[in-house]
């Protein structure tokens, strides 16, 4: 993955309007976050090919950024974005990595169903 | 006698820290050991800074990662069950202890180690834990395996006392070390911690089990 260029990604993002896509959409403080300090809760929300059809998406912020979709009966987002890449497959996988190089949130987009 | 030893985890690098010196012990011997791993650790989230991997990518490292600790240790039968890191509490109990309770009655087990259900602090292992104390319960008392099981919650000493066997695996360290080190997208951290701190290279060098009580 390479850090954001948020131009090429929302060239990437203009390429995907009007096609129907499978969504991954997760973010994660790991599931020892409450293990490793008492103060912090565990949480993680995690979607794995849902089926969307993106009527528009942006790319905001000046970095980490952030990704809106908008769709037929309402949105997705994710903040904190930090790396992006068009895999070997041709989906576009965006990612937010923290300072030790954790994923802390993933939004990635597929024509075709991710592996399960 | 059988001296098989049956190991069943969740992840890829669970049978790293708390178990591979036990498990090198055994292939030395020449005794057989099955691993079953049921996931590919999919949802782990070292990346890397700059990133070496992405969210797709890293089942394919962690797989290879996986093959290479197996042959660090000398395990030669590695059954790996295709589920999803973190769904394993929501995959059906049932069918996950029936398909561990296969391959018992299938190698006839001599020692099982699993998580301490309770006491394994991710709902990954505390559900691996749980459909291995179903499939044992559901054998014959004199057919079942001794139960071993690995705990790490912090109130584990406190509730279930010392650990009932503490194995001294300084022996096999080094292949300990190599089947940590083979797992590098997720043991890098504590590999430059086991060399810097006394206190770790004590934690590598042995090995805690607690016989669950069926």
């Amino acid at each position: 993955m390479q850090p954001i260029q948020p131009t090429d990604v929302q060239t990437a993002l203009d390429q995907l309007i009007g096609k129907e896509l499978y969504l991954h959409l997760e973010t994660t403080n790991g599931a020892y976050a409450n293990h490793n300090n008492d103060s912090v809760l565990t949480v993680n929300a995690y979607i794995r090919n849902g089926k969307v059809t993106p009527l528009s998406g942006k790319i905001m912020g000046s970095g980490p950024y952030r990704v809106g979709l908008k769709i037929e009966l309402g949105w997705i987002y994710a903040e904190g974005l930090t790396h992006w890449e068009i895999d070997s497959q041709g989906r576009l996988l965006m990612a937010g990595h923290d300072q030790e190089g954790r994923l802390a949130v993933a939004l990635q987009l597929s024509s075709s169903p991710f592996d399960v | 006698m059988n001296d098989h030893l049956l190991v069943i985890f969740p992840h890829p690098d669970d049978e790293a820290f708390g178990v591979s010196g036990t498990i090198a012990q055994h292939t030395k011997k020449g005794a057989p050991v099955t691993y079953i791993c049921l996931t590919l650790g999919q949802m782990g989230r070292n990346m890397g800074n700059p990133p070496f991997a992405t969210r797709e990518s890293l089942p394919l490292i962690r797989q290879k990662e996986l093959e290479n600790a197996c042959a660090a240790v000398g395990i030669k039968d590695l059954r790996q069950f295709g589920l999803r890191d973190k769904t394993v509490e929501f995959e059906d109990e049932k069918f996950l202890a029936d398909q561990f309770l296969a391959v018992i009655e299938e190698v006839k087990p001599a020692r099982l180690i699993t998580f301490y259900p309770g006491y394994s602090v991710h709902p990954d292992h505390e559900a691996t834990a749980r459909a291995v104390v179903r499939a044992v319960k559901g054998m014959a008392e004199m057919e079942r395996p001794e139960l071993l099981c690995v705990a790490f919650a912090k109130n584990s000493e406190e509730d279930l006392g010392a650990p009932h066997i503490v194995t001294d695996v300084s022996d096999v360290f080094e292949d300990k070390m190599n089947c940590i080190k083979a797992h590098k997208s997720q043991t890098q951290w504590l590999v430059d911690r086991v060399e810097k701190e006394a206190g770790m290279m004590e934690w590598v060098k042995n090995e805690r089990f607690w016989r669950y009580p069926l």
